[in-house]
């Protein structure tokens, strides 16, 4: 059997892995469910902590996976598991063979419309993360003010929620929020800008310098306590109730823009493939790795790797790191073929 | 008028519009360790005349920030210097009282 190597999902992982693997001498088919590569990456403005821009990286993977096989709008609808290897239907009505498999379907952004307190999708001054980097990116948006005087952000949202069924933290929600407070701020130097947090972590390099940035040179405000609701005033500004648990006395505030951190959480469309390939879901919902300490590239099934988000909420350099890593593996898989 | 033995509460609820921000923006300006405060508390706890008095450095600078009166517990601080010592922060904790004093004088 030909020793083909198929990648599912385009997002960085998929590009990064499928570079790696170019460089060790595969030609890797990627398949990409949407029309363009890059995934959520290819949607955000600039990335922390270094604030360099998310289009020029997947621009750059793009240049360099020229080489390799890519299929874009294309689905996997169906997967054989073959005696050496797996067959898979694809949408575009060819059938692939190949011997190792790398998933990198990815993450979904959580759905802050099932926070209803926080009234996305009732109010008109209620946006998620990702409409701001869209609205940093140059999309108009009614939505954000012309020149707000206050903006308030909300982290966790749909994160360490067990209620909307995602106990785990998301990881990057924290500094995203921070680096869009900065540039917020940078765009509106006089409005006050208020995060309103559980925790704050702040686990990667350079985050925390970050977080210090944002309170001495930006003045960007940090209340703990977690919003409680949302409302809005008969003028049309937000009204938003929170407790300020470090005095421990209610708190409210009106507002002119909130931005919920929405979090990340399972990619419920890869269940399917995931069941047809014969591999597990950990109890967080995302794919189970053989353990999460020495092997969470690795799958229950001989010849599926993992790369990114599909595993658990990362952050962009461990996602590059996890592909580059899952390329050298599934290189010394074919090896000892 | 009769007394019915009745009054209105007043809420407690911290309104963020009404706080007026001027004199933690003059003690930025003053120490600019003010402003990169997380809260942690290890100023307070260690704070020698915290136990006695109820004097706390994290719940000075939160007040200061929130707008409000903080003269009573500044006055037991004896300038000893432990919170300095302690804060992750490294903010110069000795000026950050002396600038408070300074405001509020």
């Amino acid at each position: 059997m030909k020793r083909n190597i198929v990648i599912i999902g385009g997002g960085i992982a998929g590009m990064e892995a499928a570079r790696a693997l170019l460089d060790l001498g595969h030609t890797p088919i990627l398949v990409e469910a949407s029309k363009m590569l890059g995934g959520h990456v290819a949607f955000w403005h600039r990335l922390f902590p270094d604030m360099s821009s998310a289009k020029n990286l997947v621009g750059r993977l793009e240049t360099e996976i020229a080489g390799s096989r890519i299929l874009l709008n294309t689905k996997v609808l169906s997967l054989n598991r073959l005696a050496d290897g797996y067959s898979l239907k694809l949408s575009n009505g060819s059938v692939v063979n190949a011997s190792v498999l790398l998933i990198s379907t990815g993450f979904s952004l959580f759905d802050a419309r099932k926070k209803e307190e926080y009234g996305y999708g009732i109010y008109d001054r209620v946006i998620t993360n990702s409409d701001l980097e869209a609205w940093f990116s140059g999309k108009r948006d009614a939505r954000v003010p012309d020149n707000p005087e206050s903006v308030g952000f909300v982290h966790c949202v749909g994160s360490r929620d067990l209620k909307a069924c995602n106990a785990q933290c998301s990881k990057v929600c924290c500094a995203t929020a921070i680096k869009q407070a900065i540039e917020l701020k940078e765009c509106f130097p006089y409005a006050k800008v208020y995060c309103f947090y559980m925790d704050l972590r702040f686990f990667g390099k350079k985050y925390e310098d970050f977080y210090i940035n944002a309170q001495r040179d930006y003045g960007i405000r940090f209340i703990r306590g977690r919003v409680s609701e949302v409302g809005e005033t008969i003028d049309g500004r937000l009204q938003l109730k929170a407790e300020d648990t470090l005095s421990g006395k209610p708190l409210k505030v009106q507002l002119d823009l909130l931005v919920l951190m929405s979090g990340i959480v399972k990619n419920d469309s890869i269940r399917e493939l995931a069941d047809m390939a014969g591999i597990e879901t950990d109890s967080d919902g995302f794919l189970r790795s053989i353990d999460n300490e020495y092997a969470v590239i690795e799958s229950n099934r001989p010849g599926i790797f993992y790369a990114g988000a599909c595993t658990g909420p990362k952050t962009v350099p461990e996602t590059v790191a996890e592909a580059r890593s899952a390329a050298l593996a599934i290189h010394s898989y074919l090896e000892k073929l | 008028m009769t007394d019915f033995g009745f009054t209105l509460s007043r809420s407690s609820t911290l309104d963020l519009q009404r706080v007026d921000e001027e004199r933690f923006e003059q003690l930025c300006k003053l120490e600019k360790g003010a402003s990169v405060c997380i809260g942690c508390g290890s100023c307070s706890a260690t704070c020698p005349a915290g136990a006695l008095s109820g004097m706390s450095l994290r719940k000075i600078l939160l007040a200061v920030q929130r707008g409000q009166e903080v003269r009573t517990m500044l006055q037991c601080c004896m300038l000893c210097g432990k919170c300095t010592m302690v804060c992750p922060r490294g903010i110069n904790t000795r000026n950050l009282i002396l600038s408070i004093c300074s405001i509020y004088d």
